[in-house]
């Protein structure tokens, strides 16, 4: 079982509030599910807010989440708590996740695990100290023709080797947007020519 | 092999349009209007004639499923819930359906509604698929925007409702009720069954829970008709099927194949075969992460359906065929496994929740030779008390890799003990 302890627990008493374009969303997020049943959108809801934060949770946003679906704070915690997208400790501006289960094992993983923490000068599970990088070994992400792979933010960068791994951190550290998908030339999962 | 004119996922790697223009081009959405005036009852029948099999794992009928689903009663809702909560490990053919070819699931999320009088649809999409929900949003962007979806979906004076719904890093969420469960704001642990989907599921309406390609083959089974499905693969065992073909062979890739075809032929014909040829195979994982490992022995013969495949006690699953080849360390890729069950176990019943950490825990000393060749029995019997004991197929999934292990390859456990035995006196 997945569990998940917090480093540092926020202060409850900060403030947390959506944004105005977060507050639209919230919005239409709550119009998805029937009446009476607006805890549907817990997940949605911390997701936001988990953006807006920068990539992690403070208790102020949980109970935020809490009093606009009028659920028990508790339960809220619970959500947050259970779902491994969900962190309680703050993150570094990419948070680079690599796959290590078995296809992407099988495919030298260990490799990309080991650049990375050569490369960034942490181990897994921790941030560097200029506040750029997290980095977290994570289960199966659903790209298993294309491993290895690791996904950072949004995108996955796939058919990984050591170097174009380090390529792609190297990019996103001097502020430049890496080309997401396949790093191998091929276009998605098709057999390579 | 599969021909060209037989494939349903004409897009499946992406090289053409995936959004309205280009789905219209392949077929999408022509017709829709006539399919829905042939009736749901027809719908369902044709369904149920295919012979199409559940597509996430199970292999249970799609249209019996359907069936069972309970009666409409006035002014209760009924929902029917696309599961793309796809993470079982060596599978990733939903992906490719929801980024390269997401109308054929929005137009079989309409047929489905449809035909099960169900006027809400939601589509629960793991969290970490980011760029898929956004095409898939766009797709259901542009048939509400063509009228395929809403009010009056498709002429047809049903309304017709499509959302979806993003999780967040749980692959238990995978599990039917444990995605219903998420789905109404809650952890995502398993309901006890009965009662069933069929007759309380989300909210406590009656609701159907399908696999993304499930859904996305049928709008082309109803167009080509049942007969043509059925007479794809063998009996029982009809159709086309995404294979994901990874690990040790040359060309890795998604590939859709006629169901039956020989596990060989699909690693040869698609994948560029094995690593240093077919006679370098160690064993192969045939249908994702949870069933049984086969050895190489079995591998030369076996054909890739659900039935052939449950007679060498190993399944279909999701069809993903994970190759290793002799340079695995066998029993760290099965320890892997291991891991990852105990991380995703939801950790609501004890055999489940002790016993996947407990086993990786021993799987872990087996890797090194850690151990008496008397654990290795002790092993087998406490995953037999985990297998059936625990409300849902985790505790299965997690404890048949381990069987797998221990009944075709005990010599190379024992092995490994002997040689730690002879480290350690050294």
């Amino acid at each position: 079982m997945s569990t998940h302890t917090v480093a540092k627990p926020s202060d409850a008493s900060e403030k947390f509030a959506f944004s105005a374009a977060n507050q639209s969303e919230v919005q239409k997020h709550l119009g998805k599910y029937p009446a009476g049943r607006q805890a549907s959108a817990v997940m949605p809801l911390l997701t936001l807010a988990q953006a807006q934060i920068g990539g992690w949770l403070t208790v102020a946003a949980m109970n935020e989440v809490a009093s606009i679906l009028d659920m028990p704070p508790a339960r809220v915690y619970e959500v947050a708590s259970f779902y491994t997208m969900y962190r309680h400790a703050p993150v570094g501006k990419h948070v680079v996740e690599i796959c290590t289960t078995t296809p992407c094992m099988l495919r030298g993983s260990d490799k990309i695990v080991a650049a990375c923490e050569r490369h960034l000068g942490i181990k897994l599970g921790e941030n560097t100290s200029n506040g750029l990088f997290t980095l977290h070994e994570v289960e199966c992400l659903g790209a298993c023709v294309n491993a290895p792979m690791m996904q950072i933010g949004s995108d996955t960068y796939e058919d990984l080797t050591a170097e174009t791994a380090i390529a792609v951190l190297d990019l996103l550290a001097a502020g430049k947007a890496p080309s997401p998908g396949p790093q191998s030339g091929r276009h998605s999962s098709e057999p390579m020519k | 092999m599969l021909q060209e004119k037989d494939k349903i996922f004409t897009n499946l790697y992406g090289f053409q349009d995936w959004q309205l223009k280009g789905a219209k081009s392949r077929g999408d959405w022509d017709g829709t209007d006539k399919l829905l005036a042939k009736g749901g009852a027809w719908l369902m029948e044709e369904v149920k004639n295919s012979g199409l099999r559940g597509r996430g794992g199970a292999g249970f009928s799609t249209g019996m499923k359907w069936s069972l689903m309970a009666k409409p009663v006035a002014g209760v809702p009924r929902y029917l819930v696309v599961n793309a909560d796809e993470g079982e490990p060596g599978t990733c053919k939903d992906r490719d359906i929801m980024r390269h070819d997401p109308h054929k699931l929005v137009e079989g999320c309409l047929i489905a509604c449809y035909a099960l009088q169900a006027e809400t649809c939601y589509i629960y999409i793991r969290g970490e698929f980011v760029r898929e929900a956004e095409h898939l949003q766009t797709a259901i962007d542009e048939a509400y925007a063509a009228g395929y979806l809403g009010k009056n979906a498709c002429r047809s004076g049903f309304k017709c409702d499509v959302y979806i719904h993003r999780g967040a890093g749980a692959y238990i969420c995978g599990e039917e009720t444990a995605l219903i469960e998420s789905l109404e704001g809650r952890k995502g642990q398993p309901r006890l069954k009965p009662p069933f989907p069929g007759g309380q599921g989300l909210y406590g309406a009656p609701t159907t829970v399908n696999n993304v390609e499930s859904i996305a083959v049928i709008p082309t089974i109803l167009r080509r008709g049942a007969a043509w499905f059925a007479g794809l693969g063998r009996p029982k065992n009809s159709g086309t099927k995404i294979f994901c073909i990874s690990g040790h062979v040359n060309k890795p890739c998604n590939v859709e194949e006629e169901m039956g075809i020989p596990l060989r032929d699909l690693i040869d014909k698609h994948a560029g075969g094995v690593r240093g040829g077919w006679d370098n195979l160690l064993a192969v994982i045939p249908g994702g992460s949870s069933v049984p490992v086969l050895p190489k022995s079995i591998c030369d013969t076996v054909l890739m359906d659900f039935d052939s495949l449950r007679e060498v006690r190993s399944g279909l699953g999701t069809a993903a065929v994970i190759v290793m080849d002799k340079s695995t360390d066998i029993v760290r890729a099965i320890a892997r496994l291991s891991k990852f069950y105990m991380h995703e176990s939801c950790g609501q019943c004890t055999p489940c929740r002790e016993g996947t950490g407990w086993m990786w825990r021993v799987m872990e000393r087996l890797v090194v030779g850690n151990a008496r060749p008397d654990e290795i029995d002790m092993l087998e019997d406490v995953s037999r008390q985990i297998e059936g004991h625990t409300i849902c197929a985790l505790g299965d999934a997690a404890a048949w890799p381990i069987q797998g292990l221990i009944r075709h390859f005990r010599p190379e456990l024992e092995a490994r003990m002997e040689q730690a035995r002879l480290r350690n006196a050294a």
